[in-house]
């Protein structure tokens, strides 16, 4: 017998059933069509200048810096600004996102390279797919508007974040999700990001950039 | 095996342990550190112990109904375009992922931290193979250097310090400058990377763990800080997951209900800082992603403990909280413990594992406070458990015959209540004259298991049922009876012999 056949009999003779059985399988899949909601907490909650108050709050506490601009076409100075301050070149790669792809960069005299990171790449730019204020988090999806390398191979992470796109919970976003990916179907790689890269093992000290970014900058957009 | 377990010696290991000044420093991290960062993460959330039932609830769910959700996860796998492969033994997980290291022709496999990884002994089979593994968590990395086992579930090598570290360092990264300067942990920390660096980029395998496996949508979650997973499963062509069967969880919306607990419970940050989502290999257009995804589901016995009087182990999410609060653990570490889980939660799920009679010590290595059930966030009985297992050996006769004649004696009063009363009231003034000048004994006829290591508390004059029974008629009518002193979570002697 397969190994597979095994272990799913084994599983099913020490729940005593069979597997057939018509109202375990409804319950199962009532569960995973309906996903019931479980207790959300209420520090994400509130009104949009709330939530983003609280996402500011929470993703500084995790060493994340936050700056808020009132429109998207401010992003592309925001972004040199930054590099400018923490003395790094003038240079910044981001994917296809069309978003990133129509702000005034040419504006900035920053060079801009595009797709997936390369081991070099010093600073990239990504534009999330959304936020969670409950712990000051990212999330971002993978694809070619932002690859998943631009996430974790620089050693500064730049990330836009429009504030309608910031969720009180974790839940919320899933519903997002499966909104836009559809029902059950995720892209291939969802990434939450709470702060930059960080080690406690080298003698109990608590270190940022461990292999992922040492920094982690979001520009928030208000408008 | 990843090495032959020792567990069978633990009194010994815990021996070397207390005289080992490079660890009893380390450890203090663990007594100080994790402890209060937890109280501090849980008092910051007004849900925090709701959540805990609601996490225990999910699991409980979900290992009702394990097999279909299993076929469920597995059918949103191969959807996606991912690759389920089942296990039933180590021997099997390592032949699944050694055939597809070989298919691809693997010189090098880069990994992330797996605690599957270790109970299976993958690295020792891969290197066995002249197939490199290149472990990139930094504690793991430390320790690989060092040829020893994780001595913490999420922290592998919080047993070392500094020094050691910089000495591991400067002894294996002899192509670099022997003059260059460490002293400061950055320093450390900036030159692993740098080495680590290099080898993600040469990897042509990627091996990582899975926190949860999502049965609504076929995805595997890593749940890490420093972004080596990430780095891992991104940039190598194929990416293996090495998970179990009680990984699985319903629906996104459960596993954030559990997230919200784990980090917390485990180093005290609310979130980790990457909580990864895969599902499966990429996809057309995408730029970056492994071009295979493979996930090998270990049973390794665990099928065999749904049901029994240790299946609530299977809830089990590996936070470490039950290990941070356990006194035992704090004094000795984890290597004490002999084998790949250790503390308390190893100290039930090793028996299951590797068999009670190679860790029988395990189950005993408690000193009963209940510290790790009143932790752990998914609310696992582990010192009821741990009883369990001492009951086997006990009817097994994996127990000395002195000790299991003792517990026949004791018994056999124990069941007559009146003649146990009786004896006792007629013992303890006597024992308590006995022990007058000092309060405790430091030795007694018939007992040296006991007292070698510890002092045995002499009686306060009667019985604690006797004590009972007076202090509940003033209560009635006075004021209420002083409060009694908390109990204290120490390695003395505790009232395990008092009914």
């Amino acid at each position: 017998m397969s190994a597979r056949d095994d272990i799913f009999n084994e599983i099913r003779r020490a729940l005593h059933v069979k597997g057939t059985e018509a109202p375990r399988r409804r319950i199962v899949q009532d569960r995973l069509t309906n996903t019931p909601k479980g207790i959300v907490p209420a520090r994400g909650q509130g009104e949009l200048t709330e939530r983003v108050a609280t996402f500011r709050e929470e993703a500084e506490r995790v060493s994340a810096s936050v700056t808020e601009v009132t429109a998207a076409a401010d992003v592309p100075a925001e972004v040199a600004r930054y590099l400018r301050d923490r003395n790094l070149p003038a240079r910044i790669r981001f994917g296809d996102d069309a978003y990133l792809a129509a702000l005034p960069f040419s504006t900035t005299g920053l060079d801009i390279d595009r797709g997936r990171a390369a081991a070099n790449d010093q600073a990239c730019l990504s534009h999330a797919f959304g936020g969670v204020a409950e712990t000051g988090t990212l999330v971002l999806t993978s694809g070619a508007d932002n690859p998943t390398t631009l996430n974790f191979l620089p050693d500064t992470h730049v990330v836009v974040l429009e504030a309608k796109d910031i969720a009180g919970d974790y839940e919320t976003v899933w519903d997002r999700v499966r909104n836009t990916y559809g029902q059950g179907l995720m892209p291939r790689a969802v990434n939450f990001v709470t702060g930059p890269s960080r080690s406690a093992d080298i003698g109990h000290t608590l270190l940022l950039g461990a292999h992922g970014p040492r920094t982690l900058h979001i520009v928030i957009v208000t408008e | 095996m990843t090495a032959s377990p020792t567990s069978a010696q633990f009194a010994r290991n815990a021996h070397q342990a207390f005289e080992d000044p490079q660890l009893q420093k380390a450890l203090h991290f663990v007594r100080e550190g994790f402890v209060n960062q937890r109280a501090a993460a849980a008092a910051r959330l007004p849900e925090f112990e709701s959540l805990r039932d609601s996490a225990r609830d999910i699991k409980e769910h979900t290992l009702a109904y394990l097999d279909l959700y299993l076929e469920a996860y597995e059918k949103k796998v191969t959807a996606a375009g991912g690759i389920v492969h089942w296990a039933r033994t180590p021997e099997e997980a390592n032949k699944i992922v050694l055939d597809i290291c070989q298919r691809h022709g693997a010189k090098t496999v880069t990994k992330g931290k797996s605690m599957i990884a270790e109970e299976i002994g993958l690295n020792d089979m891969l290197a066995a193979h002249s197939i490199a593994p290149v472990e990139t968590d930094l504690g793991e990395y430390i320790i690989q250097l060092r040829h020893e086992m994780p001595s913490h579930i999420i922290a592998p090598a919080v047993h070392l310090t500094k020094d050691q570290i910089e000495a591991d360092f400067r002894r294996n990264h002899d192509q670099l400058p022997p003059t260059r300067d460490l002293g400061e942990p950055t320093a450390l920390l900036a030159e692993a990377r740098a080495i680590l660096r290099e080898k993600f980029l040469a990897a042509d395998i990627g091996i990582t763990g899975a926190n949860f496996l999502v049965a609504e949508t076929g995805t595997s979650i890593i749940v890490t800080n420093e972004g080596n997973g990430d780095l891992t499963q991104t940039l190598t062509p194929v990416h293996i997951v090495l998970a179990s069967i009680e990984k699985v969880v319903p629906t996104l919306d459960d596993v954030s209900q559990i997230l919200r607990v784990l980090a917390r419970s485990a180093t005290g940050q609310d979130l980790s800082v990457y909580t990864t989502f895969s599902t499966g290999p990429r996809r057309p257009g995408d730029p970056d992603g492994p071009q295979e995804y493979h996930v090998v589901i270990l049973d390794n016995g665990r099928s065999s403990m749904l049901g029994t009087d240790f299946g609530d182990m299977l809830r089990c999410i590996r936070c470490g909280a039950c290990m941070n609060h356990c006194p035992v653990y704090q004094a000795v570490g984890g290597h004490a413990y002999g084998w790949v889980y250790p503390g308390p939660m190893g100290a039930v799920l090793t028996p299951s594992l590797i068999g009670i009679d190679k860790s029988a010590p395990l189950p005993n290595a408690s000193t009963f406070c209940g510290a790790c059930e009143s932790v752990c966030p998914v609310r696992i009985p582990l010192p009821k458990m741990m009883r369990h297992w001492r009951e086997r050996q006990n009817d097994r006769k994996l127990t000395s015959s002195s000790q299991r004649a003792g517990l026949a004696f004791w018994g056999y009063f124990a069941k007559r209540p009146g003649l146990y009363r009786l004896a006792t009231r007629i013992a303890m003034p006597l024992l308590a004259w006995f022990g007058r000048g000092e309060g405790r004994f430091e030795s007694l006829p018939l007992a040296h298991g006991w007292t070698d290591s510890r002092d045995f508390p002499a009686p306060q004059g009667t019985t604690f049922q006797a004590q009972w029974a007076n202090r509940r008629k003033p209560a009635i009518f006075g004021p209420p009876p002083a409060k009694p002193p908390t109990p204290q979570a120490s390695t003395s002697a505790n009232s395990e012999v008092q009914p």
